[in-house]
């Protein structure tokens, strides 16, 4: 049973004891614990059950690695699934509870999913796919689903705060054990920029718990030594709680900082995410120790030999009262040590290996602890909990010799070094076969752009396990007692029979077992990447950081072939999950993305106004009054607008200033219509094309003086415009005299719209804006209120109208200026649905209705505004194409429905037949489509096969529910088609 | 021209460090060939100096000179004073081909200033701050927008972006200037 020590426990704090909830039942521990070793050290080692076949689990690591104890932790809004309890430091009122069980982590029905185990093999899932459908769905789906899940998925969104940094150094050191405080002082001694970052919060690694001497000092003080002198050196940022998580191209790496999750509440950011550029990354992540494969290694109580010390030692946890030790090589008997130490009874030291000797093993046997050489575990006795080994011989099969009574085992299978990081970016890894273990390959680290290295392992992650080794690489001298080689063992006992390996767990998350892999190998399983994802091995949260190397030896050996030749799947970064919300960083809420605000739109908020984005503009779709719907309000707007006087904020328009001698030649070139011709003071209504001729933004063009032109574009095409007209300009034509200038944000514009407009301005006064002065598409700049105005005689309504620009700091007093004059006028500002059906009714195209990016200006019926007279624009040769020229392209037309009704938007026009893949033919679809309220009737745009040359046809729309739409073919224009209004 | 008003009209917010958006400000856009003497005659004219590459230097009357591209300059003076710093500007490079336009309204101006300043933007630029020295502009991004920013004063940094943007800049400056989030 595992207990708290009555003394010890090196990173506890006995004064602060602290009172935490684990499945809604009171518990203890102290400041400085983490999650699982208060839940340990409170007698609990059932904590959670297995992925898929729910069996009962506990610890078996006390760090990053460890695979069991995910919990869900929290509770409301600050509940979150997943959370592995060895790195969650212990907090005051922390709330947790075990995960994949029903109905309680103590009786679990899903269990019964243990006994149908044989049925759910390697591949179970691939395999039920080749079931029937039916099958799929009645059976393996409803099994799959209630199996399968970790923790509960979060329902309240996150109350807390989470941002990111960026930060630069010339060496990041990610680790800070002893290999990493080294390396840090070693760098920043030489001046360089350092940052260390030490994932959990506390200095040193390992060798506090391991022992031994650098340079003659303890580790404790060495480390203590060592941090006082970092803490000194400005060039140095030391962060714990500070996981390197990936690193990428470039030196690019990312630090997963837990700012606060162990003062949850406290006002700061919980996690904070840094986007660091390293010259190099030192990778200092030390080394996982493996669990060895026998019968029943899953069962709560059998822990990795390293974890056992680090509670006993760390925390003051026994993990149990009675002690096996299970191992391959010399430093688990550190463990066996340790619990003696402790005032634990180590019943005995199995040791697979024939004659273990050396100074651990002898002081062991000194203290008269039995070893029991070139034996195994057979299998582990308990379900819920260990409570005895059958020992057998490690040759063997498993044959049963004796049976010791234990309640822990402590296994240790050797040690891999940590390589995710080195690998991350394309570095690699080697087999050492003395070692056991594969190891960076200095000679193949991740690359720079120059082909330097970007990272470089050191300590332990380099394959130096022993503290003389990890020193020696240091320039430091380490002793620690000698150890004699570890010996492989990938399974256990060597030969164990079928049954054995049945139980034998190699991921324990996926409830992978060594009959799995063997499996795979002979159902043909040949890659390593392909067996991992046959069998999910190191497919789970933890990504195989216990399973890799053990599963991989065991695909070696059936397929009968080395380790290398099978070699490692893919490390790839996050080392551990890291939390969306670090991803997300500071957007989320009313920054999660950049919403751009034309000067009067706190006004249009104030009013009420029903938004449409545009872009990352919002504008006012309507403005519905108290009680109006917004069909109500549009047409209330439009209404007005024909008949009194509207108001639209354009501010959103692209304007973009182009100048030079070269100006009227470049536009000529980017324009399908002439613009160098364009008189002073005159506006053009222009198309622009891509280089494959279909239309992608249109516009007016005003000539502003003789060298100088102002492009408006469409609300959402200002920057895309901007940067395709500066794309032609440094890329094709660089030798051309031409500057441009986006000044979309440097005027508020006004549309000023109806019968009424010109009252409204007479009214405000300051320059002529009679039919004389200011005709149709012309502009003048002059001053309007006493505003600096620059004043477009321009409509995209069909009414008589207005568009003036005044600079944008001074654009709402504009706009409110306009509001109070045009009292007397009725005046009412519009939105841009009623925009939309203003410029339907007067047949005029909008980007992104009637262009899809397949449309070329020719199927609009725009060709008036191609010139013939220009030897090139762009587009011009892709529209002489075979495919552009076909007389069978569909072409615009108006729509009307034979019962006034109002057609859907982007349904189809049938035709007679069906096409080569017996689906009905089409001739024509719906582009546009709205209720006018001045005819009182649906009226629609469309693009129609043949479509002018049919006028008074009557094409079908089927739409929903069987229903079919009769539509007669129309002139486009349905308001004013002489086009008399505007021009007066 | 009184009722001109800024995007944000001064909003402050006092964090670890304090971010207030400046007011009015006045810039003027200037597109020529940096290497000419006009160039380098016609800034003098309104008491402005020539930066090189990633500068931006002081000229007389509180105004400076921003390098902005390698055809680009970014003049900054009071908001009252932009259009005839422009007119100026264009009537002395008439006979030339450049661009000169008013922008002061085209954009929002704010300032962070407190000892520890760099670290609100440090969230938000992805700029090496310990190597951004007094004198240097730097065009980058805050978040997900353009922006410019330079050391304006001991303690204090000036962030440039676009006007329509400002209040999604505020926001940012704010959050990331909350208690609790000193990076150091």
């Amino acid at each position: 049973m595992s207990h708290r020590l009555s003394s010890g426990g090196r990173l506890i704090d006995r004064s602060k004891p602290l009172a935490f909830k684990f499945n809604r039942r009171k518990a203890r521990g102290f400041a400085g614990d983490t999650l699982a070793s208060a839940l340990l050290g409170s007698g609990r080692t059932l904590l959670g059950r297995s992925f898929k076949y729910h069996r009962p689990r506990g610890l078996v690591a006390s760090g990053a690695e460890e695979p069991n104890v995910l919990v869900n932790l929290g509770r409301g809004n600050r509940h979150e699934p997943d959370q592995r309890a060895t790195t969650t430091e212990l907090f005051e009122g922390a709330w947790a509870t075990s995960q994949n069980h029903w109905p309680s982590l103590g009786f679990d029905i899903g269990a019964v999913n243990d006994f149908a185990s044989k049925l759910m093999p390697a591949g179970f899932y691939y395999k039920t796919f080749m079931h029937s459908l039916e099958a799929w769905h009645s059976l393996f789906e409803p099994i799959i689903r209630r199996a399968a899940g970790l923790g509960k998925a979060p329902t309240k969104p996150d109350p807390d705060r989470y941002e990111q940094a960026y930060a630069y150094c010339d060496v990041l050191v990610a680790g800070g054990g002893v290999a990493g405080l080294a390396a840090a002082l070693k760098a920043a001694k030489e001046g360089k920029r350092v940052i260390l970052a030490e994932q959990t919060a506390h200095w040193g690694g390992r060798a506090p718990v391991d022992g031994g001497l650098i340079d003659g000092q303890t580790p404790e003080i060495w480390i203590q030594n060592t941090l006082q002198a970092l803490e000194g050196m400005e060039n140095v940022r030391l962060m714990t709680r500070t996981m390197v998580a990936g690193l990428h191209d470039h030196g690019y790496a990312i630090l997963y900082e837990r700012v606060a999750d162990h003062t949850p509440g406290d006002g700061r950011p919980r996690h904070r995410l840094w986007r660091t550029r390293a010259g190099i990354t030192q990778v200092a992540t030390g080394a996982i120790e493996r669990p060895l494969a026998f019968a029943g290694n899953d069962v709560p109580g059998v822990m990795l030999a390293s974890a056992v010390r680090d509670y006993i030692v760390n925390w003051a946890v026994a993990p149990g009262k009675r002690l096996v030790i299970v191992t391959n090589n010399d430093d688990a008997y550190r463990t066996a040590l340790c619990a003696l130490g402790a005032g634990l009874e180590v019943a005995a030291v199995i040791d697979a290996r024939p004659a273990p000797t050396g100074p651990l093993v002898e002081a062991l046997r000194e203290r008269g602890v039995k070893v029991l050489e070139g034996r195994a575990i057979a299998k582990v006795k308990g379900s819920k909990a260990v409570k005895a080994v059958e020992i057998a011989s490690h040759a063997g099969e498993g044959g049963a010799v004796e049976v010791i009574d234990c309640d822990c085992v402590a296994m240790s299978g050797g040690w891999s070094p940590v390589v995710h990081l080195y690998s991350h970016a394309g570095g690699k890894v080697k087999w050492d076969a003395a070692a056991v273990m594969f190891r960076p390959d200095a000679a193949k680290p991740p690359t720079g752009d120059k082909g330097q290295p970007i990272a470089a392992a050191v300590g332990a992650a380099n394959g130096h396990l022993t503290l003389d080794a990890i020193c020696a690489e240091a320039g430091m001298v380490g002793q620690v007692e000698a150890e004699a080689p570890l010996m492989p063992v990938w399974v256990m006992p060597a030969k164990a029979s079928e049954a054995l390996k049945f139980k034998a767990f190699l991921d324990y998350q996926n409830d992978v077992k060594v009959s799995d892999v063997q499996l795979a190998a002979r159902e043909g399983y040949a890659s390593v990447e392909h067996t991992k994802r046959y069998t999910t091995l190191g497919m789970a949260t933890d990504q195989g950081k216990l399973s890799n190397i053990n599963g991989l030896a065991i695909l070696s050996e059936a397929l009968g072939q080395e380790i290398p030749a099978t070699g490692t799947t893919t490390f790839r970064p996050p080392y551990t999950p890291i939390s969306f919300g670090a991803i997300t960083g500071e957007a989320r809420g009313e920054i999660f993305q950049p919403l751009r605000k034309t000067p009067m739109h706190d006004w249009h908020q104030a009013k009420g106004a029903h938004w449409e984005p545009v872009g990352l503009w919002r504008r006012p779709y309507t403005y519905p009054r108290k009680g109006e719907k917004h069909r109500e309000s549009v047409n209330r707007e439009i209404v007005n607008t024909r008949t009194n006087v509207g108001l639209l904020d354009a501010s959103t328009l692209g304007k973009i200033v182009v100048k030079g001698p070269d100006a009227g030649r470049f536009l000529d070139m980017m324009y399908t219509n002439l613009m160098s011709t364009l008189p002073v003071g005159k506006c053009r209504y222009g198309l622009m094309c891509s280089d494959n001729g279909f239309l992608i933004d249109d516009g007016v063009v005003v000539r502003l003086s003789e060298d100088t032109w102002l492009c408006h574009t469409t609300s959402g095409g200002a920057d895309r415009i901007h940067g395709h007209l500066e794309d032609w300009l440094q890329c094709e034509w660089w030798d051309w005299k031409v500057y441009t200038a986006n000044l979309t944000e440097q005027y508020a514009q006004v549309a000023v719209v109806g019968p009424k407009a010109r009252k409204l301005l007479e009214k405000l006064g300051g320059m002529d804006v009679s039919r004389e002065a200011l005709p149709f598409m012309t502009y003048r700049e002059g001053t309007l209120g006493g505003f600096p105005a620059r004043v477009f005689r321009i409509s995209f309504s069909g009414e008589l109208s207005y568009e003036i620009a005044v600079p944008a700091n001074m654009g709402l007093a504009f706009w409110e200026a306009l509001h109070k004059a045009g009292e007397e006028f009725g005046v009412m500002p519009y939105g841009t649905e009623a925009l939309h059906v203003m410029r339907a009714e007067k047949g005029f195209i909008m980007i992104g209705d009637e262009t899809d990016g397949t449309v070329i200006p020719q199927d609009l019926g725009l060709g008036w505004a191609i010139s013939k007279k220009k030897a090139d624009y762009l587009g011009k040769r892709a529209q002489e194409r075979k495919h552009m020229t076909d007389p069978d392209r569909w072409t615009l037309v108006g729509l009307e429905t034979l019962d006034g009704s109002v057609l859907p938007d982007g349904v189809y026009a049938i035709d007679e037949g069906v096409n080569e893949n017996g689906q009905r033919k089409v001739q024509g679809r719906v582009t546009s489509t709205y209720y006018s309220p001045m005819l009182k009737k649906g009226i629609a745009m469309g693009l129609v096969k043949h479509g002018p040359a049919r006028m008074g046809e009557v094409l079908e729309f089927p739409a929903d529910g069987g229903k079919v739409i009769q539509a007669r073919i129309v002139d486009p224009v349905f308001y004013d088609k002489a086009g008399e209004k505007a021009d007066v | 021209m009184s009722e001109a008003v800024s995007a944000l009209k001064g909003e402050s917010h006092a964090g670890f460090a304090t971010v207030t958006e400046a007011g009015l400000s006045g810039m003027v856009t200037l597109r020529a060939d940096l290497s000419a003497t006009a160039t380098r005659i016609a800034l003098a004219g309104q008491g402005l100096k020539l930066p090189g590459p990633r500068e931006i230097v002081a000229g007389e009357k509180g105004r400076f000179t921003a390098w902005m591209s390698p055809d680009e300059l970014l003049v900054i003076c009071s908001y009252d004073e932009a259009p005839a710093v422009a007119a100026g500007i264009a009537h002395s490079l008439h006979t030339e081909h450049v661009l000169v336009t008013n922008v002061s309204d085209a954009r929002a101006r704010f300032t962070i200033a407190g000892a520890k300043a760099d670290q609100v933007l440090m969230k938000l630029c992805p700029v090496d701050f310990a190597a951004l020295k007094p004198g240097e502009m730097r065009r980058t991004r805050a978040a997900q927008v353009a922006a410019a920013i330079w050391r304006s004063g001991p303690e204090e940094l000036s962030l440039v972006c676009f006007r329509s943007v400002a209040a999604y800049v505020m926001g940012l400056l704010e959050v990331s200037a909350r208690p609790g989030g000193e990076l150091s």
